[in-house]
């Protein structure tokens, strides 16, 4: 059985477009899903939408969210936010703007594990130790006690991770964990993350708009387009044969690792125009109120 | 290293100012019509009389000359003579300063916490009704001066519901055992609890009235820099480790959204403590603002010397102490 | 909604501050008794509503037995004019010293930058009783204590907004054609910062109905016998146990007052701040 499972999900901006098109995707224990897709996809809002972080100017309009078999969006707010915490966790995209600049790192990993796990201090500050020296940094004893103006970018994405890691959550959301990262520093980070959640068993749900990363980092992926599910398969069969117009048309878009010279073909025309009347014609079904599986 | 040389340069133009003050306030009230030394004297007292005393105070000599002895002396802490009391300025000054400082602190914490709340319940309902009516309230708040506040609690809470006093520090029939002049403040040191609540009767409302506008302030700035910092990435974070609302607020928002807001309350504090002028001669309130009235009334120039450079030290300390809470609450100075 | 608001308050305040500029210039002539007389035997009469009134004091009598109403009227006359008078100069020398300074800078800046300084450490209500006991209770002289202490306010704030006004490409593109300085500033920065100066104006109107009425309260406006706010309240603060209607209504006035300027200018401040609306 799936850990999470989404179904039907719509999303739409108050007053106006929808955002996610009746969204269903699983991810098992231990999976890792890739959810690929240009920038305004839709893919950060499933992210923010299973972990109820959605702004407040956009609401959902149907279809559930299961954590381990319950709908969070049944639950009352402040039971399906005891429950995402207890077993969810995020890796946010800035690290620059992730960590409270006016606490010390310290707290900042521990304080959930004592406040709201109920460790003892000591138990957690031996954690937050531990993971500092899993995610490779030189002197936890010393990152712990700074604040995080005084890190770079790449030690507080590693730290970021090291925090989502720490009350071995069941799922964690990687919202475009490395896009705002040096180049150089990217590969480690994403090597990182893949070695943790092998470790440790976490099933991912891995958002980004970069095919490569998925090729290296996801069993499973959905491909979005202006929110709607064009493509879910595992990697192997998408890499092999997208059934997807779109999606293979992104994958040609993707530059190869192997053949950096082979030259890129951006999406055609004709393929965004075709997957734009897919998503009208959505669209027109769902207002007639004939049922579709999507 | 940095927090030094901060300090040493606003202490150098805080130096500057109060000269200006000093010169200001000094020429301005030479010009004041009526001649305090008559005004003492009995009314069939003669031009040589008048001559003597005057001589005696120092007015018979050239403004110059007058403000260097003055100067002189204010640098020695020597503040003159007051004409109507025939008592050091410094005394009278330092005697009703407590008064004052008691009031203007009362008023800066009901302030803090008034204008807190009402930002926390704003940001905590923001969106909804709640933020809409302490939008209002503030609002309401703001358009009005505490002069008109005092004069409304008056009607309200001292007239129509006698709940406190609406005249004078404390009850003149209390047996007084303090030796200096914070009473509130020596109240509890004793345990006189007695007193003290009779103070605090007193106090009250001259105290809220000076607060509701700073609470307004705090209120509307508090909000508007709470709701940016909870649009911020590591609260969103926090929000996923399973905290409540209100926790990510306090713990997470608040600290980070109360810089911004604190350089401007160190203003409004200012504005706050000129109000006491005005609010303690409403409320008969024995300190300081009721005695620079009384003492504009009758021309007693050395004492108002004193207390307009009183003032002005406060206001300018206020401010340097709040540059130097900036500097020491933000972790990126203090560091750097 | 919040716009429907906004203009609901805007248009309340207008209505309120023009039905007082109507009951100021109508007052000898509305008003039910003359506001000067006084008789003892009608003293502290309580409003209409109140049993054992006479007939025809609406608002009742002070205790020297004079109209509330009709001082109350009389009153707007006093208020409104220091308002007028006193907000206008106020702006026109804050304004014309804000601008210098903020577009000229250099020494000039420098110079008005410390004076403005100065300026805010002075308690303001100290300084203007001060400025009172030195030039003699009068209105002219609350006009000029009023200017001579809130000038720093249209100063610091125009100062700011030249400034940043003044670092535009267009300022830069009017000088390049060959306008000079002078004419750059009024030409090009003035029109940008009139909107500010508008909006501080009529909060400043707001101020000086409340300096006008706190001098009168501590006696040191006009006269004590002509009507003004400030003295009704100061005289109704002293029988306040007795005849609580002396403080009450000319309280009333001068909130709705100060309220009405200063909604009014909140109101402006959203309509020419197009980010704000």
């Amino acid at each position: 059985m799936s850990f999470l499972a989404i179904r039907n999900l719509s999303v739409r901006l108050k007053n106006g477009p929808a955002l996610l098109r009746r969204v269903s995707l699983d991810v098992a224990p231990g999976e890792v899903r890739g959810l690929v897709g240009e920038s305004g996809a839709g893919k950060s809002m499933i992210g923010k939408a299973v972990l109820g972080i959605l702004p407040p100017s956009v609401q959902i309009t149907e279809g559930e969210i299961l954590l381990d078999g319950t709908d969070l969006l049944s639950l009352p707010a402040k039971e399906s936010r005891r429950r995402i915490g207890a077993s969810c966790a995020l890796i946010p995209q800035d690290p620059l703007t992730a960590l409270n600049p006016s606490h010390r790192i310290g707290p900042q990993i521990t304080d959930r594990l004592v406040d709201i796990l109920g460790w003892t201090r000591a138990a957690a500050d031996a954690r937050a130790r531990d993971l500092l020296t899993e995610v490779q940094i030189a002197d936890p004893a010393r990152v712990l006690r700074s604040y995080p103006h005084e890190l770079s970018g790449g030690m507080r994405q590693r730290i970021l991770i090291a925090s989502a890691f720490a009350a071995e959550p069941k799922l964690i959301v990687a919202d475009e964990p490395t896009t705002a990262l040096d180049v150089t520093v990217q590969k480690q980070i994403l090597r990182l993350i893949a070695g943790m959640q092998a470790r440790h068993g976490t099933a991912l749900l891995f958002v980004t708009h970069d095919l490569g990363v998925v090729s290296k980092v996801c069993q499973q992926l959905s491909v979005l387009y202006s929110g709607l599910v064009v493509e879910d398969s595992t990697v192997a069969d998408f890499f092999a044969s997208p059934r997807h117009p779109y999606s293979a048309a992104l994958l040609a878009a993707t530059p190869k690792y192997t053949d950096p010279d082979a030259g890129l073909h951006p999406v055609p025309d004709a393929v965004i125009d075709a997957v734009r009347a897919e998503v009208a014609a959505f669209d027109r079904t769902l207002a007639k109120g004939v049922k579709t599986h999507g | 290293m940095q927090i030094l040389r901060l300090t040493i340069l606003r202490l150098l133009t805080t130096l500057v100012t109060l000269a200006g003050v000093a010169v200001i306030v000094f020429f301005v009230i030479r010009v004041v019509p009526g001649n305090p030394i008559a005004m003492m004297l009995p009314p069939g007292a003669t031009e040589a009389d008048i001559a003597r005393l005057s001589a005696l105070y120092g007015l018979d000599q050239p403004l110059v000359t007058q403000f260097g002895i003055w100067l002189g002396g204010v640098v020695q802490g020597d503040f003159g003579t007051s004409i109507t009391t025939r008592q050091p300025v410094l005394d009278l000054v330092l005697g009703r300063l407590p008064a004052t400082l008691e009031l203007s602190i009362m008023a800066l914490v009901m302030a803090v916490i008034i204008g807190g709340a009402a930002a926390l319940i704003g940001t905590r309902g923001r969106g909804t009704r709640t933020e809409g009516a302490v939008d209002v309230a503030n609002g309401m708040a703001l358009s009005v001066p505490d002069f008109l506040w005092g004069l409304v609690l008056m009607l309200v809470l001292g007239v129509l519901f006698p709940v406190f006093h609406i005249s004078g520090r404390v009850t003149p029939s209390l047996d007084l055992p303090f030796v200096t002049n914070f009473y509130l403040f020596e109240s509890l040191v004793r345990l006189r609890f007695d007193l003290w609540a009779d103070l605090v009767a007193h106090m009250f409302m001259p105290a809220l009235a000076l607060a509701i506008p700073l609470a307004a302030v705090i209120g509307q700035l508090l909000k508007q820099s709470l709701k940016e910092t909870m649009n911020l990435d590591y609260v969103t974070l926090a929000r996923t480790k399973g905290y409540g609302e209100t926790h990510v607020i306090l713990r997470e928002a608040l600290r980070n959204a109360v810089l911004p807001t604190l350089t401007l309350v160190g203003v409004q504090f200012t504005f706050l403590i000129g109000g006491t002028v005005i609010i303690e001669r409403l409320f008969s309130y024995e300190g300081l603002g009721n005695m620079a009235i009384d003492a504009v009334i009758n021309r007693d120039l050395p004492l108002i010397q004193g207390i307009v450079i009183l003032f002005a030290v406060i206001f300018t300390a206020v401010n340097l102490i709040v540059d130097l809470a900036y500097a020491v609450l933000n972790p990126r100075l203090r560091h750097a | 909604m919040l716009r429907r608001r906004a203009g609901l308050r805007l248009w309340l305040s207008a209505l309120w501050l023009a039905a007082l500029v109507l009951a100021a210039l109508l007052a000898p002539w509305i008003s039910p008794r003359d506001p000067l007389t006084q008789d003892l035997f009608l003293a502290r009469l309580p409003p209409f509503w109140v049993a054992g009134t006479e007939p025809g004091y609406l608002l009742g009598t002070d205790s020297l037995g004079r109209d509330v109403l009709s001082r109350i009227l009389h009153g707007a006359r006093v208020a409104l004019l220091v308002a007028l008078v006193a907000g206008g100069i106020t702006c026109l020398i804050g304004a014309t010293f804000g601008l210098l300074a903020g577009f000229l800078r250099g020494w000039v800046d420098m110079v008005i930058s410390r004076l403005i300084d100065i300026w805010m450490a002075f308690p303001p209500v100290l300084f203007s009783i001060l400025l009172i006991a030195v030039l003699g209770p009068s209105l002219t002289s609350i006009i000029i204590a009023i200017v001579v202490i809130d000038w720093t306010r249209f100063a610091r704030v125009v100062r700011a907004e030249a400034m940043a006004q003044g670092a535009m490409d267009y300022v830069a593109s009017a000088r390049v054609a060959g306008r000079g300085r002078i004419g750059t500033m009024l030409r090009e920065i003035l029109p940008n910062v009139l909107p500010t100066v508008v909006v501080l104006l009529t909060l400043e109107m707001g101020i000086a109905v409340i300096v006008e009425a706190i001098l009168s309260f501590v006696n040191l406006s006009i006269s004590t016998d002509d009507p003004t706010w400030g003295g009704m309240i100061s005289e109704g603060r002293t029988s306040i146990y007795q005849a609580w209607w002396v403080l009450v209504f000319p309280l009333i006035a001068l909130f709705l007052t100060v309220l009405a300027f200063s909604q009014l200018g909140e109101g402006l401040k959203d309509r020419f701040d197009p980010v704000l609306r």
